[in-house]
């Protein structure tokens, strides 16, 4: 499973002052511990980024500057999407698009994944509020890939999302998310790719369950097939490993989780 | 319609390794698809066959083939310049038997001598193996091996028990090395992945699942072969995706079926042809299961498999 390293986010401190200041030593210093910990790719939330549109820009090519990695693109901001595209090196990988919905703002969106043959995550929420079941997630899935199409946007670069929500606040989701990540894969032959935006099923919680909640939770989506979360890599790898030997993915050795 | 055969693909490839020097040197591995499956992807390098020999007169060799080198089997340096030149071995394996404590305990700097003195006869490339005594291994082989610098052989066999001094020794002298478990996938694997965090490169290894004859669990180390390489293809397993040896002779020239007589077991059939198809059949086989390297005794029953092996490619 592929893990996409989340700290790079404008909403922790220390990174929103880098990003301000563009100073490239904090963010460097955190995607290379990402990947040191197992991310295969790092996410840049730039947030919407308004009059701060070279701001992605400068995030790919200070990330890919010490690490040889594809960036995931985390922000609603059209202009600034295309801009941190078209540095974005994919010799380490297909960059990823962090996201279209189903809300028609943010369609435009899919132009720019067939423009630069980018994957993107599909977020199956409508304009209308959140999603209340699987099946109703499924729906909105199936009018997003249609659109997608419609397009230019090849099926296997789509990353169905199917919105994690809190435990505290919606517990009966949990149950409904993994079902969905079963379901998203029945959609197409070869099966659709999902992603999950992880910790948002801890959100709201003690600091120290956090991460009790987010292996546990992620454990009983990559039994249900999960492509990929966005999460803290340090704190997800054991996980990954391990459901990797209990599936049979990878072979067993007593050192595996030193691999 | 004509038919389309069903094929195969892998993410995983088998690494290329190189062993000997100049004009001599030879490629194993390499491979992206399962053995012999030249209809589906690549397959650079022919399997090797190495010609076994030994530091001290093959004493204990069964007739069949203890025969067959009477007049260089006492002497290790005409031993290996027979192989070379007159059966055109393309690799030879000098196993140092004499080292043994429970055999004539030969000291390390004895068995460091016989394997440069060889060195000096041959160009084909040299794989030096020891006793099979972990704790004289380690002072047999380093020695072995330091003498052995600049000529880019496999040295082995590294085990659990040995492999940190054995591997230090194989990575300072830059020679390839073997990295022996017992008959399990997945100490094999932890077995690469300890000495690789020595800092010796994943792809300098040569595995031995160990080796098995035909009717003495041969089907143990076939199938333990089958899915190293089923691992290193399907699941594209970095710690799996070295060539694999079966060291052939040294289990076959020792069994019941190899030396029982005609006398005693007629409806066996000939002696000497019992025991050639034994080690062929034995070698063939292990090859059908992934084996790049394989060590055998007898020229006819290597002359076999190079057969066998035109068949196949």
């Amino acid at each position: 499973m592929l893990i996409i390293g989340e700290k790079l986010s404008i909403i922790a401190k220390r990174v929103r002052e880098a990003m301000m200041k563009r100073d490239k030593g904090p963010i460097q210093e955190i995607a290379k511990a990402q990947q040191a910990h197992g991310a295969g790719m790092i996410d840049a939330n730039i947030g919407p980024a308004e009059g701060q549109e070279d701001l992605m820009e400068w995030m790919v090519t200070t990330i890919q500057e010490v690490v040889h990695l594809p960036v995931c693109l985390d922000t609603t901001n059209y202009q600034a999407l295309e801009m941190g595209l078209k540095v974005h090196n994919n010799q380490w990988g297909k960059p990823l698009i962090n996201s279209t919905s189903n809300d028609p703002e943010r369609h435009p969106i899919m132009e720019l994944a067939a423009k630069y043959n980018s994957d993107i995550i599909a977020l199956t929420v409508g304009k209308g509020g959140l999603p209340a079941d699987a099946e109703e997630r499924c729906g909105i899935a199936a009018e997003l890939m249609a659109l997608a199409s419609s397009y230019g946007v090849p099926m296997e670069n789509i990353y169905l999302d199917p919105l994690v929500l809190q435990i505290a606040t919606t517990q009966d989701q949990a149950l409904k998310v993994i079902k969905t990540i079963n379901m998203f894969q029945q959609l197409n032959d070869p099966p659709m790719k999902t992603v999950v935006g992880l910790s948002n099923i801890s959100n709201g919680c003690p600091k120290k369950i956090r991460p009790i909640l987010n292996n546990h939770f992620l454990t009983l989506l990559l039994y249900e097939g999960l492509t990929a979360a966005i999460g803290d890599a340090e704190e997800l790898i054991t996980t990954v490993k391990t459901v990797d030997v209990m599936l049979n993915n990878t072979l067993y050795a007593h050192s595996y989780l030193e691999m | 319609m004509a038919f389309t055969p069903p094929k195969e693909t892998y993410t995983g490839k088998v690494y290329t390794t190189t062993i000997g020097q100049a004009d001599r040197a030879v490629n194993m591995g390499g491979e992206s698809v399962l053995p012999f499956h030249s209809f589906e992807g690549v397959t650079p390098n022919r399997p090797v066959i190495a010609c076994e020999i030994m530091d001290i007169p093959p004493a204990e060799w069964p007739d069949t083939v203890k025969e067959v080198y009477s007049g260089v089997g006492d002497d290790p340096v005409k031993w290996a310049q027979h192989c070379e030149t007159t059966l055109n071995a393309r690799m030879i394996a000098l196993r140092l038997a004499g080292t043994h404590p429970d055999n004539e305990n030969r000291s390390a700097d004895d068995a460091a001598k016989v394997v440069k003195d060889v060195l000096n006869a041959i160009k084909v490339p040299l794989i030096i193996i020891g006793s099979n005594h972990a704790e004289k291994d380690t002072e047999v082989l380093v020695k072995a091996s330091e003498v052995a610098k600049g000529h880019n052989c496999i040295i082995g066999k590294a085990q659990e028990a040995n492999y940190k001094t054995i591997a230090a020794s194989a990575m300072a002298n830059d020679h390839k090395l073997i990295a022996m478990s017992e008959l399990d996938i997945n100490l094999s694997k932890q077995l690469n992945i300890m000495i690789t965090q020595l800092g010796f490169s994943k792809d300098r290894i040569i595995v031995d699942p160990m080796c098995s004859a035909l009717g003495y669990g041969l089907e143990y180390t076939y199938s333990v072969m089958e899915r190293i390489r089923l691992a290193a293809l399907t699941q594209n397993d970095t710690l799996m995706q070295q060539p694999m040896l079966a060291d052939v002779g040294v289990y076959v020239w020792k069994i019941k079926e190899v030396s029982a007589t005609e006398d005693q077991l007629p409806e066996w059939g000939s002696l000497k042809e019992r025991g050639i198809a034994w080690e062929a059949q034995t070698a063939a086989s292990l090859m059908l299961a992934g084996a790049e390297l394989v060590i055998m005794r007898h020229p006819e029953a290597i002359r076999t498999v190079e057969a066998f092996i035109d068949e196949l490619s």
